[in-house]
């Protein structure tokens, strides 16, 4: 390991800043890296959650008073672009896969660690260009689809910004990708076997294959949608003789994969969050890594459930609605081994634990919305409705953000080497958790009764729940309060965590907090039983 | 003496982790070629839907010929075997041999380049005409990029194999390894681009 890491760099450690002005360098320490992916994500989740709020608050009344109709959909392009592509997909596979991935395989860094940093640095300038391109004329506002023709017939220069920057953050993510999968292949610690790894690595090795296979395809797409508007081809362009389908069917071969991308390292890291927590082994770890395997693949041939009221014929219907219900069967494998997991243990009611609980509680039920929107005859009714919205933040806030906040609690003691308050993380998680579920459970129903979504104007009967649904949304926004207040106050005077104040045994917490810069002093320690919990010879209480 | 054992040992340990991590270069490239094959797989899954779907408009003209292209693909398969020719003489330390290959490897290339914008000047359609000429364009197009910055890798390479002062040689080869399979690559992608664009 170090061999390998001498020899490329051997100014790793003469020429990298210390202290925090490191966060703001070409770090090449994969510990840095993380934490500026999460740092980073987490600026533009404010943005992100700023923009939601501005939605929330034109859609507390009926008529488009707050803004104009035009610039509602660019407010929501933007949003759910920052969301996915600058919060969800780097945080959770970026910040928490580069700080643990070398410690859980024993490695001193990633196998790349100056493809790592590329990665990484991609993102700042393409997110403030993604930010930029709201403030051009003709901002983007096709959604963050960009499905043509109103892609490319709306105005286009806030367009093509916008193309330019998915395709750099696309680039990032395939960067990152080819790290993980390399890392975790060929960097194991000799003696260490891929049945031993922690199930994050197994979350992140699959995840990883998902963006090697799915993001080009997306590259390649919007490389098309952008000559359709800079040239005039006809790709996607219905008057030119082209074809929109093809577009749908490109842009969902990775947009259905991504939304894995997102919620398979939450997986992986709520894996690692319950036994420790409850002190016991995870239940299930072959069948965990089977089923992981099992979403990888049929999460590739699922992608035309989006797209069942744009012509598909019938046998494309029906593969697609019987593999996409097939997807429930790993995932609750899943859930169940979770809740095996917890069963009987000795569980502590921390701030982890608590979001861990509200991922699998939240995550269950757009589970649920999700396999009965794979059926034809129920998707025609809601496509495209506020039971889309609803089904789809059910899993990307109620599951993966919920699962980030709760490793951010769990990590936190690694990072620092300070412990957070639990009285202001306890009552972050309440408002979070009862903010969430005011905001979005009703929107099951508003989309029952045919609430389209993206639209700024709807029906007055629809008033009341939509102000219940934006006063979860307050809520929401007033829960990051008590979450910045505690990272602040923890970081300047919390309460000293020791090396491993979860007594946990995963590779992570075998060395001091905060780490140093090459991981361990002496030789990586060989982990065997990452969950071996509640067995005599940890001698526990 | 304990310090002194275990010094040893972490020693010993660590030629056995470099053995073992040898190959994580050449990994982490197969891993992009992957992807980047998945950008062509794209391209030619939204042409072979566009040729089923789509039918070619009234008056529209999208003819290809086969002469150029077939000696683009005869260009590219000899460069192939050249580039394996160069890996080689580098194995038998014969650095001068391995620069020659290597230049008439980019030689091949640049040739490869010149015909296709040959072929690009008379063909009878141009890139907004219709969508077939647009989506022939665009897949030729990018495979023409690689192909440039494959030539470009190449050239460099052949410069850092020079004799002496080079520092690819055989004690490091992974330099020449990496482009060569990179080469391969982009021929294969243009052997399955003929067949599709021009065969089909």
């Amino acid at each position: 390991m170090t061999i390998s890491i001498d020899s490329q760099d051997p100014n790793t450690n003469s020429l990298q800043p210390k202290g925090w002005l490191r966060y703001f360098s070409f770090s090449l320490d994969h510990k840095v890296i993380g934490i500026q992916y999460l740092v980073c994500g987490f600026l533009f989740y404010l943005i992100g959650g700023t923009l939601a709020s501005a939605i929330r608050i034109e859609l507390a009344s009926p008529m488009s008073d707050f803004m104009p109709r035009d610039v509602y959909n660019q407010v929501l392009t933007l949003h759910g672009t920052i969301m996915i592509f600058l919060w969800i997909v780097p945080v959770v596979n970026g910040a928490f896969g580069n700080y643990l991935i070398p410690f859980y395989v024993g490695a001193r860094d990633m196998a790349f660690p100056r493809l790592n940093a590329v990665a990484f640095w991609l993102i700042p300038p393409s997110g403030l260009m993604l930010v930029a391109s709201y403030f051009v004329e003709g901002a983007a506002q096709a959604g963050w689809t960009a499905y043509p023709p109103l892609s490319i017939t709306t105005p286009q220069s806030g367009q093509i910004i916008w193309i330019m920057s998915v395709l750099l953050l696309g680039g990032s993510s395939i960067f990152g990708g080819i790290n993980f999968i390399a890392t975790i292949i060929k960097l194991r610690r000799p003696g260490l076997k891929l049945m031993q790894l922690p199930m994050y690595c197994w979350a992140m090795l699959g995840t990883s294959l998902l963006v090697v296979l799915s993001t080009p395809v997306l590259a390649g797409t919007l490389i098309l949608l952008s000559f359709d508007i800079v040239a005039h081809t006809g790709f996607f362009n219905p008057v030119l003789g082209g074809n929109v389908v093809v577009y749908q069917h490109l842009f969902w071969f990775y947009s259905h994969p991504a939304v894995y991308i997102m919620v398979l390292p939450a997986f992986g890291l709520v894996s690692e969050i319950l036994p420790v927590h409850s002190r016991k082994p995870l239940f299930g770890y072959t069948t965990m890594v089977f089923s992981i395997m099992g979403i990888v693949v049929l999460g590739l041939v699922v992608w035309a459930h989006h797209m069942f009221t744009s012509g598909t014929p019938p046998w494309m219907r029906l593969f697609f609605t019987i593999a996409t219900a097939f997807i429930a069967v790993p995932t609750g494998i899943k859930f169940f081994n979770w809740v095996a997991t917890l069963w009987g243990g000795k569980i502590s009611i921390n701030s982890a634990m608590l979001f861990s609980c509200g991922f699998i509680i939240n995550f269950v039920f757009g589970g649920i919305t999700g396999v009965a929107l794979a059926q034809v005859p129920f998707d025609i009714h809601v496509h495209d409705t506020y039971f889309v919205v609803a089904h789809f933040h059910y899993i990307v806030y109620g599951g993966t953000v919920f699962i980030i906040f709760s490793s951010i609690y769990h990590w936190f003691p690694k990072v620092t080497g300070k412990l957070m308050s639990e009285k202001l993380g306890i009552l972050h998680f309440a408002i979070t958790f009862i903010g969430f579920n005011l905001c979005f459970a009703p929107q099951h129903w508003l989309g029952l009764n045919g609430m389209p979504r993206r639209v700024a104007e709807y029906d007055p009967q629809f008033q009341f729940v939509n102000q219940i649904s934006s006063v979860g949304a307050l809520l929401m926004a007033i829960s990051t309060i008590p979450f910045l207040v505690n990272i602040f106050l923890s970081i300047k005077n919390g309460k000293d965590s020791g090396d491993n104040p979860w007594n946990a045994l995963t590779p992570e917490w075998l060395t001091s907090s905060p780490p140093p810069v090459e991981n361990w002093e002496g030789e990586a320690p060989l982990v065997e039983e990452p969950y071996g919990y509640g067995k005599p010879i940890n001698q526990e209480n | 003496m304990t310090t002194l054992d275990s010094s040893k040992e972490i020693k010993k340990k660590e030629s056995e982790v470099s053995e073992h991590n040898e190959d994580f270069r050449m990994f982490g490239l197969i891993t992009f070629l992957i992807a980047d094959g998945m950008t062509f797989a794209g391209f030619f899954a939204a042409y072979l839907t566009y040729k089923a779907v789509n039918p070619l408009p009234d008056g529209a003209i999208y003819e290809l010929e086969l002469p150029i292209p077939t000696l683009n693909t005869i260009l590219l398969l000899v460069s192939s075997a050249t580039f394996h020719k160069a890996g080689k003489a580098l194995l038998k330390n014969k650095n001068s041999d391995t620069q020659k290959w290597l230049i008439v490897t980019a030689l091949l290339g640049i040739t490869f380049l010149i015909c296709q914008l040959f072929e690009y000047f008379n063909l009878p359609f141009g890139l907004t005409d219709n969508l077939f000429a647009s989506t022939f364009y665009a897949l030729t197009g990018f495979h023409g990029l690689h192909v440039t910055l494959g030539t470009l890798m190449i050239l460099i390479i052949s410069w850092q194999t020079r004799p002496k002062e080079g520092r690819i040689t055989n004690q490091n080869m992974f330099p020449l390894e990496a482009v060569e399979l990179y080469w391969h690559f982009v021929d294969g992608i243009w052997v399955i681009l003929f067949i599709i664009l021009y065969l089909l």
